[in-house]
């Protein structure tokens, strides 16, 4: 078993850790370029929805918002469980689950802003407790207390755990948050992407927009996740770097 | 400014300074790491 407190690997002048500077790279830069084609099409070039208006536009941010929440949380989970298993206990996968919890926190936040920004002209109020506008703020409190929770000092690995556990538990809240719609009665339309019964409530260019939306920002969920891991790994080789030199100066005190 | 524009300006100016703020914070611990 790999001990858990391995060095850091952070190894940007190695040529593997160099073909992954440039995926990053050409990953940015594919986000950026999707980002603003999306921008320009849903403003621009989609046509206005009856019933809605122009108010149709948000939609081509809003649930890519909520999508890449999701998938955050998904991979936080994934890497969790990872790091709970024995045989696959590694400090890279709680790296990675905080840093995709850490992304997943801000896309949630965009989605409720976003979400009120919508309800205002559409419903008549920002804020309504409907199960799907609460179980989300609910999912974003849960996910701020798992990021505070690593924040806890003590030994890495306790921390570790605990956090692991906590996204697990957390996780719980993301299927509550996708099929409020349909389990309770809601102000909130229903998904515009049914992926239990694979039918999407777009057409169009409409259609191709919104996709790009998620294609787009699920690559910059890709980018600021691998900025932000490769942050994690960084504190955490200087974190033991400091550990090291503590123990060496304590051995030369002693001697 | 109509909501559709606030939307778009929240979401999108929000990204940017995450994504600056990841960079810059990465450049500072590398810098430490030299």
């Amino acid at each position: 078993m790999t001990t858990v407190l391995a060095p850091a690997p952070v190894r940007s002048g190695t040529r593997s850790g160099r073909w992954r500077v440039v995926a990053v790279r050409v990953v940015g830069a594919a986000a950026l370029a999707g980002v603003v084609l999306t921008v320009w099409l849903g403003l621009w070039v989609t046509p206005q929805a009856v019933g809605f208006g122009n108010l149709v536009r948000l939609l081509y941010i809003h649930p890519p918002m909520a999508w890449v929440a999701f998938l955050a949380y998904g991979v936080a989970s994934l890497a969790s469980l990872l790091y709970l298993w024995p045989r696959t206990r590694h400090r890279r996968y709680d790296r990675l689950a905080g840093a995709s919890a850490e992304v997943g926190v801000v896309f949630t936040g965009l989605t409720l802003v976003s979400g009120s920004i919508w309800g205002r002209p559409t419903w008549g109020t920002y804020w309504v407790w409907d199960p799907l506008l609460t179980s989300t703020a609910i999912l974003f409190v849960l996910y701020l207390g798992y990021l505070a929770l690593r924040r806890v000092p003590g030994d890495p690995e306790v921390v570790a755990r605990r956090a692991a556990v906590a996204a697990l538990v957390a996780f719980v809240d993301v299927p509550i948050v996708y099929f409020s719609v349909s389990w309770w009665r809601s102000l909130h339309q229903p998904p515009t992407i049914d992926f239990t019964g694979r039918h999407l409530y777009v057409h169009g260019s409409m259609a191709w927009t919104l996709l790009l939306g998620f294609v787009s920002f699920t690559l910059c969920y890709v980018w600021l996740m691998a900025h932000r891991y490769r942050l994690a790994a960084l504190r955490d080789a200087e974190a033991d770097a400091g550990l090291s030199a503590a123990i060496e100066e304590r051995r030369a005190e002693a001697g | 400014m109509t909501y559709v524009d606030a939307g778009y300006v929240v979401v999108l100016t929000t990204l940017f300074v995450f994504a600056v703020s990841l960079v810059w914070r990465e450049r500072s611990a590398r810098r430490r790491a030299r």
